[in-house]
């Protein structure tokens, strides 16, 4: 049982305010859903929880304890990126790549086998490189690795949007069923409402760095108090809508 | 680097290196004794046919000293080379792996090194390190040095903001493996060839010095000193001085064209622009084509038994101004069909097709420039379509500028138009920046407006909203939307998202396993899609209204790579209707009504009987 907490933090890049003051709890077991434009600090935030940028100020907690101050290996907590396409060393075969991941004395082979079955893939692939790889089996490769480290809490960016709806249910279920099964708690970036709407317990919508709408998912579906939350809503696809109306005016 | 054979200038370099480097071996051990040998009968001779190359004050064969002197020359300069590209190497990455403030001093004494000219560099060091063979070698190998070290820096960073660096920090790979294991092997390549061309200028350069007297002493002789004692009867005789020169030139030439050959082949295959695939067409097929007519299309590449064949005979049309989506999961074949239409795919990959027509002409009778600016592609990866040194606004400009034969000022403001048409924030500015101060989401749209540069006639967008949040994904659909209705252009838009194909398309198509399993109106996509696989997909969708507390329905298995389709219909392993013949014969695409084709063995009854069962 892990909790992330965001304790006012803020992050810059020279004059422009990426994460402006944002204070955000990510409960044990839980998982929020952060939803917001591109550009809005979303995966600013997620670098600095995971080390990659120091915040600016304001301090970033894994069980009360200063991230910052944790060695990498003891952080148990990984990140799936969002662009298959980079997020891969395209000079490893996909099974170095995960068994990077793991901690020492685990079975890689085994294990690398477990989490390509686990994630969709033939486990005969373990010697390929990722260029011989579609983008949505890459992304499942990238999912595979951040399991190989055995996190108690995982951030999500954007890791369902390349990937195919039959796998990307797959990956939901799974990430659900593990989710719970472990008691992993998760940062779940997703610029898809409906994907965001399906996992998350809390949902906190991100604007200009700063969040500007958290609570409950179902009090934020229904009763959504920003404006911009309504926007987004309205945007949401949907079966029973045309998103081009407005454009054929 | 095998490539580099393929061209004639690098294969003529690689047998010469050949050449010069048996020399090296072999000369010393063949001729060292007559390359020695003191003949005071025949001192200072001119050539004749004893003496190829005539003799020297002691009457030793100029001819066998040069062969003899190669591999000294090209020992040292390999010796200061290797001293220089790995000195050049551990600085370079000295940053990487140090503390932010040590790798920042490290970094500036390399600009400021950089800044001297090499041979004054090495002048300097023969100076420091005295006269004499240890002293060149060093002088020369820290002349290398400092240019090594910054195209080190620069690559490292290159490749340091991807973002399987990122991921290897966050698995908690530390510095050093992260340098040796990720950064240095995606850097390899350039800095061999680098190293090559170093050890060309290396071998010209050391010349210089034992030339000059500051190298190579007597005893020991290198072509520059042979050729710096011949230099002085040069009026007398011509063939001791020429001996040498030719020597050195050759080899330099051999180290430099090698290394030219190389980064041609090398950057030939980082810009992937290939030139046209062959298409085969038959025109036996005569029925009514459209802006685009496809028609048994199919797409192969080598594997390791055989070749296997990604798309597997892919026919459709689409009609000027239409909007069409192509949907399926990835590697259903949707890119490399897209690819192929576009005359984008890559050696050794194979197209052919019945017909593959263009704009009423065979796409492959299409001129480039054509092409270029009636056809736009949108591609997946916002990052590779850009050169990450150049402004945004520029490359996109280029496009106006080479196709259209705007003027730079012109094209510029309206690369500046388009990249406020697709809604990015203060655009002038914008325009003047580089492709990595833009976010994915903003590169997108970039990408988007660079392929609105051009007057398309059809615009292939494979998912372009991939990523991109709903407000932008929803813009850039009207953006395409708008394209499209303005210009009348067409497009073909491959997404693996039905919702937003079932949003804007008139037309969906379904790929499954490098085929067309369905083809209908989006209209009635919820209401009367038949094929397995496409109720499947509808149901596998989360929208606003999914059962939050049910699992996600999915559909069991995986498709099958390409490697893995045998006979019968591919997806009968994962549907619930398949049945024996499903298993041993693959059904064909038939049409069911006018504009809805599908692909089953099972009746529109049957089909229709289970999507309702399955929605009760
Ligand atoms: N250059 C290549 N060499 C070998 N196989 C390839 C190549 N490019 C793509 N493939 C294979 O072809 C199949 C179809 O790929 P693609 O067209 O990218 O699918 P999609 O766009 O539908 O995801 C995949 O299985 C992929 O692995
Ligand atoms: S042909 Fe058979 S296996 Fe294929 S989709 Fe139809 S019923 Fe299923
Ligand atoms: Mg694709």
């Amino acid at each position: 049982m892990s909790e992330l907490k965001f304790e006012e933090v803020s992050l810059r890049y020279g004059t422009l305010r990426a994460v402006d003051d944002v204070s955000l709890t990510v409960p044990p077991r839980q998982v929020v859903g952060l939803v917001g434009e591109s550009g809005s600090g979303k995966s600013s935030l997620a670098a600095a929880a995971v080390g990659l940028v120091p915040p600016t100020s304001g301090r970033i907690l894994l069980d009360g304890v200063d991230v910052q101050r944790l060695r990498r290996r003891d952080r148990r907590l990984q990140m799936v990126f969002q662009d298959p396409y980079s997020s891969l060393d395209p000079r490893m075969s996909i099974g170095q790549s995960i068994a990077e991941a793991m901690p020492r004395g685990v079975d890689r082979r085994t294990e690398v086998a477990r989490l390509l079955a686990l994630v969709n893939l033939d486990p005969g692939r373990a010697t390929s490189l990722p260029s011989r790889l579609s983008g949505g089996q890459r992304q499942r490769v990238a999912l595979a690795r951040a399991l190989a480290g055995q996190p108690k809490v995982i951030i999500a960016d954007e890791i369902t949007s390349a990937l195919d709806v039959s796998v990307q249910g797959a990956v939901l279920n799974l990430v659900r069923d593990l989710q719970r099964q472990l008691g992993l708690s998760m940062l779940f970036i997703s610029h898809n409402l409906a994907v965001v709407r399906y996992v998350s317990d809390r949902i906190a919508v991100m604007r200009e760095g700063k969040i500007v709408e958290e609570g409950p998912a179902e009090q934020v579906l229904a009763g959504p108090r920003h404006p911009y939350t309504r926007e987004l809503l309205a945007a949401a696809p949907s079966r029973h809508t045309r998103l081009l109306e407005e454009a054929s005016r | 680097m095998r490539s580099a054979l393929r061209s004639p200038i690098g294969l003529a370099s690689v047998v010469l290196l050949g050449f010069l480097l048996a020399l090296a071996v072999f000369a010393p051990l063949l001729w060292g004794d007559r390359a020695a040998a003191i003949d005071t009968d025949a001192l200072q001779q001119g050539p004749s046919s004893a003496h190829l190359l005539g003799t020297d004050s002691l009457g030793r064969d100029i001819f066998y000293r040069v062969l003899v002197a190669t591999r000294l020359t090209i020992g040292l300069a390999l010796l200061a080379t290797v001293i220089g590209v790995v000195t050049g190497l551990l600085l370079g990455s000295a940053p990487t792996v140090l503390p932010r403030w040590a790798g920042r001093i490290v970094t500036s004494a390399v600009n400021i090194a950089v800044a001297f000219p090499g041979l004054l560099l090495a002048l300097f060091f023969a100076v420091i390190f005295g006269t004499g063979t240890v002293g060149a070698v060093l002088a020369i190998a820290f002349a290398i040095t400092p240019s090594f070290a910054r195209l080190t820096q620069t690559l490292t960073a290159s490749v340091s903001g991807r973002d399987f660096i990122a991921a290897a920090r966050v698995c908690g790979v530390g510095r050093f493996r992260l340098l040796l294991r990720h950064v240095l092997p995606n850097i390899a390549e350039p800095l061999v060839i680098n190293a090559t061309l170093a050890a060309g200028s290396a071998l010209t350069a050391f010349a210089g010095l034992s030339f000059l007297g500051i190298g190579v002493q007597a005893p020991s002789y290198d072509w520059g000193r042979l050729l710096g004692e011949g230099l002085n009867r040069i009026y007398v005789t011509p063939a001791p001085a020429l001996g040498p020169a030719v020597a050195v030139v050759l080899a330099g030439l051999a180290f430099n064209l090698f290394g030219e050959a190389a980064a041609s082949v090398a950057g030939h295959r980082q810009q992937s622009t290939p030139g046209p695939r062959p298409v085969n067409e038959a025109t036996v097929d005569t029925s009514e084509g459209g802006l685009l007519t496809v028609r048994n299309l199919r797409v192969a590449f080598p594997g390791n038994n055989g070749w296997i064949t990604p798309v597997r005979g892919v026919s459709f049309t689409v009609h000027n101004g239409e909007m069409i989506g192509v949907v399926g999961e990835s590697g259903s074949g949707k890119s490399l069909t897209a690819l192929a239409v576009s005359r984008l795919v890559e050696h050794p990959g194979v197209v052919t097709a019945d017909r593959l027509e263009f704009a009423g002409k065979p796409l492959r009778s299409t001129s480039d420039r054509e092409l270029g600016t009636s056809l736009a592609m949108v591609f997946q990866d916002p990052m590779t379509s850009f050169n990450p040194t150049r402004r945004i606004g520029r490359q996109i400009a280029e496009v106006s500028e080479v196709h259209q034969g705007m003027s730079r000022e012109a094209a510029f403001r309206k690369a500046v138009d388009r990249l406020r048409a697709v809604r990015i924030p203060e655009p002038e500015r914008k325009a003047r920046q580089y492709p990595h101060e833009f976010s994915g989401g903003m590169r997108q749209r970039v990408v988007i407006a660079m392929g609105l540069m051009g007057e398309p006639r059809l615009v292939i967008a494979d998912e372009p909203t991939t990523a991109l949040d709903v407000t932008v994904q929803r813009e850039v659909l009207r953006l395409l939307a708008r394209v499209r209705k303005e210009r009348s252009a067409a497009v073909l838009l491959i997404s693996h998202d039905i919702t937003v194909v079932a949003q804007t398309c008139d037309r969906v198509l379904v790929m499954y396993a490098g085929r067309i399993v369905e083809e209908l109106p989006t209209d009635e996509l919820f209401t009367s899609a038949r094929h397995p696989y496409t109720t499947a997909l509808l149901a596998a969708v989360p929208d606003m209204e999914t059962d939050r507390d049910a699992p996600l329905a999915v559909i069991p298995g995986r498709p099958p790579e390409p490697g893995e389709i045998e006979a019968g219909c591919p997806f009968a392993p994962r549907c619930p209707l398949a049945d024996e013949r499903c298993r041993s014969e693959e059904p064909e695409l038939t049409a069911l009504t006018d504009g809805h084709r599908v692909a089953c063995w099972r009746s529109e009854k049957e089909l229709m009987d289970a999507t309702a069962g399955g929605a009760a």
